[in-house]
C-alpha cells in the first residue's frame, strides 16, 4: 500500500480493473494512470469498452475486481466514493435533463452538495453565460433545442467545478454547426479551467484538438496509449490502424496568413492551407491519403490548380489489395494511395524520385491546445 | 318503463336535496377507498421502485406475481380476506369482519398490485442512465430515488388513479367482508346491490349516478396525465 501512496501526483489511477456483465469480461486495464489536469481522450469501436471505462474510474460502475485511486487514496468504501464522486463531473451523451427549469438542472449538483444559496446563484450565473444560454435560465428543458439542453448539461457540470470531468461522447447527435459551435466553446472552457479531464469519442478531431494522451481501447483491452500524432499516425498495428487512420498528421504553425490562405511551415517544408488561423498559430495539420497525387518529376511541365507540390523519395511501399500505400519521404513522412494499375503504369520503385501533389482546400488545419507539461 | 321513469326522478330529488343516507353512504366509499388507495400508495410506490429501479434474483417471480393480482377478482379477495378474519380463523382475534377496516384491507390488497404495477413502469421508463447522472451530481441513494420518482410523477398519478379507480368500484370484496351494514359498512356500490335486490330503484340509481361521476372524474385525470406524460 506504502508504494501506491508514493503514486502521487495521479489524480486518478485504475490497478487491475476488470469488469465482468453477464459472464463475459467486457473490461480489461491492467494500470491506467492520469496525472493532474491532463485531458485523456478514450478511443475505440462500439462494444470496446469505452463507457464501461469511463463508468469505472467516475465511480459510477463498481468494478469486478480492481480499484480505483482519486489522489492517491483508494475508493474502497461506500463513503469514499460518494466523496470522490463530489469531486467529479460526468456529461453523458445524452443530456439527461430533468424535467423542470433549465436554471433547476445547473443548480441541481450544487444544491445536492449544500452549497449556500448566494454562491449557488453566482456560480450558475456565471457557468449559463459563459455557455450562452443566461437567457434561457427560465425555460422548461421539454422547449430547449438539442444544442441548448447540451449547453445546459455542461453547465450543470462545470458549475461543480470538478477536479476531474468525464464526458462520454458528449457531442454526438448534433447536427454540424451546431455541433461546432458548442465544440469550440467547450474547447475554450477546457483550456480556461484546465480541469483533468477523460474524455470518450469517436471523433480523432476533437481528440486531436483537445487530447494531451489518447488511449485506443478495442475489445475491453488498452492497445495503445499515447499522444495524438503518436496513435494517429503511427497505429501500433493494423487492428488499431483500421480504426483510427486518420491520414497524414503533421504539426506546423502559420507563418504566412493571406486572406485565408495560410502558409503553414512543417518541418523545412511549407504548405498552403485553406486557413483563417493567424501567424503563429500551432496547428494540427490532417491530409488524408486520397487527396494526394503522385507524379514523376518529368511530368511537373503539366499545370494544376494545386497550390502544392512537394519533391520527395519514396521509402516504403504496402500493397493493400488494390492498392499501394506509398511512403514519400519529403523531409517528414507523408503516405499516399495509388492504384497497382498506376504504380505499373509509372514504373515506380522505393527510392525514387517523387513529387506529392493535393489542394490548399484537402488540408484540414486543427488549432493545437497548449502543450501538456 | 314507467317504474325507471319514477325512479331516475326520485333518485334526482335525493341528489338535489342531499339526502343525508345517500351522502353518508358516499363519503364512507371515499372513506374506504381513499384509505385503501392511500395504505397502497404508501407501500406500492417503495416496492414498485426497488422492482422497477433494481436488478435482484427472483425480480421476474415477484413481477408475475404483481402483474396477476393486478387483476385479482375481488370477490376472491373478499373471500380469502373474509376466512382470515373469521372468528375463528387466524386474524379472528383481532375482531375486524362487518367493519370498515376489513373493507379498508381488503381494498388494499385490491390496489396495493396496481400501484406497484404502475410505479414499477413509471421508473422503468426513465432512461436508466438518469440515475448514473444523478449520483455522478453527488446524490445519495435515498435523494436518487426521490429525484427519479419526482422525474416520473406524471406517470405515477396514473397509479393513484388506476389504484383509487380499481377500489371505489369493486363490490365483491366490500359485501364479503364488510356485509353491506347500513349505517356502518354500507358503501356505494354494495347499497346499489342491496337496494337493486329489495326493489328500491330510487336509492340504487341515485348512488349510481354519483359513483358514475366519481369514477368519470377519475378516468377523465387520468386520461389527461397519460396525454401529457406522451407528449413529453
Amino acid at each position: 500500500m506504502k508504494s501506491r501512496q508514493a503514486s502521487l501526483p495521479y489524480a486518478l489511477e485504475a490497478i487491475d480493473l476488470s469488469v465482468v456483465l453477464g459472464g463475459r469480461p467486457v473490461l480489461e486495464v491492467p494500470s491506467l494512470r492520469i496525472p493532474d489536469k491532463e485531458v485523456l481522450v478514450i478511443i475505440g469501436p462500439n462494444g470496446s469498452g469505452k463507457t464501461t471505462l469511463l463508468l469505472s474510474l467516475a465511480l459510477l460502475l463498481k468494478p469486478t475486481s480492481g480499484e480505483v485511486f482519486y489522489n492517491g487514496q483508494p475508493a474502497n468504501t461506500t463513503s469514499a466514493i460518494f466523496s470522490f464522486r463530489r469531486r467529479f463531473a460526468v456529461v453523458f451523451q445524452e443530456p439527461l435533463l430533468l424535467n423542470t427549469t433549465a436554471w433547476d438542472n445547473v443548480t441541481l449538483g450544487l444544491r445536492l452538495h449544500g452549497i449556500r444559496k448566494e454562491e449557488i446563484k453566482s456560480r450558475a450565473r456565471k457557468w449559463l453565460e459563459r455557455f450562452g444560454i443566461a437567457s434561457l435560465a427560465k425555460r422548461q428543458v421539454k422547449t430547449l433545442s438539442g444544442g441548448e439542453a447540451k449547453r445546459t448539461s455542461l453547465a450543470r457540470a462545470f458549475v461543480l467545478q470538478p477536479d476531474v470531468l468525464f464526458l462520454d461522447e458528449p457531442f454526438n447527435g448534433l447536427d454540424s454547426p451546431t455541433r461546432q459551435a458548442l465544440t469550440e466553446d467547450f474547447e475554450n472552457v477546457l483550456r480556461e479551467t484546465k480541469v483533468t479531464t477523460v474524455m470518450v469519442t469517436h471523433d480523432i478531431n476533437e481528440a486531436l484538438a483537445l487530447a494531451h494522451r489518447v488511449v485506443v481501447l478495442l475489445n475491453g483491452h488498452i492497445r495503445q496509449v499515447g499522444s495524438p500524432e503518436e496513435v494517429f499516425s503511427t497505429p501500433a498495428d493494423e487492428e488499431i490502424a483500421s480504426f483510427v487512420d486518420a491520414g497524414n498528421i503533421m504539426y506546423g504553425s502559420v507563418v504566412l496568413q493571406s486572406g485565408g490562405l495560410a502558409s503553414i511551415n512543417i518541418g523545412k517544408q511549407q504548405i498552403e492551407a485553406i486557413s483563417e488561423l493567424e501567424v503563429g498559430t500551432e496547428v494540427t495539420v490532417l491530409l488524408r491519403h486520397h487527396d494526394i497525387t503522385i507524379s514523376l518529376p518529368s511530368s511537373e511541365a503539366f499545370t494544376s490548380s494545386a497550390r502544392n507540390r512537394l519533391p520527395g523519395r519514396i521509402s516504403k511501399v504496402l500493397p493493400i489489395g488494390a492498392q499501394m500505400r506509398v511512403t514519400i519521404d519529403c523531409g517528414f513522412p507523408l503516405v499516399a494511395l495509388v492504384t497497382r494499375h498506376s504504380w505499373v503504369d509509372m514504373g515506380l520503385s522505393t527510392g525514387q524520385q517523387v513529387v506529392a501533389t493535393f489542394k490548399a482546400s484537402s488540408i484540414q488545419v486543427i488549432p493545437r491546445l497548449g502543450k501538456f507539461s | 318503463m314507467d317504474m325507471i321513469f319514477q325512479g331516475i326522478t326520485q333518485a334526482f330529488w335525493l341528489l338535489v336535496h342531499g339526502d343525508p343516507q345517500v351522502l353518508r353512504i358516499a363519503w364512507l366509499s371515499l372513506l374506504v377507498s381513499g384509505a385503501a388507495t392511500l395504505l397502497s400508495l404508501c407501500i406500492g410506490i417503495p416496492v414498485g421502485s426497488v422492482l422497477g429501479l433494481n436488478r435482484f434474483p427472483g425480480r421476474r417471480f415477484l413481477i408475475s406475481l404483481t402483474n396477476t393480482g393486478m387483476g385479482l377478482p375481488p370477490v376472491v379477495v373478499g373471500l380469502v380476506v373474509s376466512i382470515f378474519l373469521w372468528r375463528n380463523g387466524p386474524l379472528g382475534i383481532l375482531h375486524m369482519l362487518y367493519t370498515p377496516s376489513a373493507m379498508v384491507l381488503a381494498q388494499f390488497i385490491i390496489s396495493f398490485p396496481i400501484v406497484v404495477g404502475f410505479t414499477m413502469a413509471a421508473t422503468q421508463q426513465l432512461d436508466p442512465k438518469l440515475r448514473l447522472q444523478i449520483l455522478s451530481l453527488g446524490a445519495s441513494r435515498v435523494q436518487m430515488v426521490w429525484l427519479l420518482l419526482r422525474e416520473a410523477r406524471l406517470p405515477l398519478l396514473a397509479a393513484v388513479m388506476a389504484g383509487f379507480g380499481a377500489v371505489i368500484s369493486e363490490v365483491g370484496a366490500s359485501m364479503m367482508v364488510g356485509g353491506n351494514i347500513n349505517g356502518l359498512t354500507r358503501v356505494m356500490t354494495t347499497a346499489i346491490v342491496g337496494e337493486n335486490s329489495k326493489g328500491d330503484f330510487p336509492l340504487a340509481i341515485a348512488l349510481s349516478v354519483i359513483l358514475l361521476a366519481l369514477v368519470y372524474l377519475v378516468n377523465l385525470i387520468l386520461t389527461i396525465v397519460q396525454q401529457q406524460s406522451k407528449s413529453t
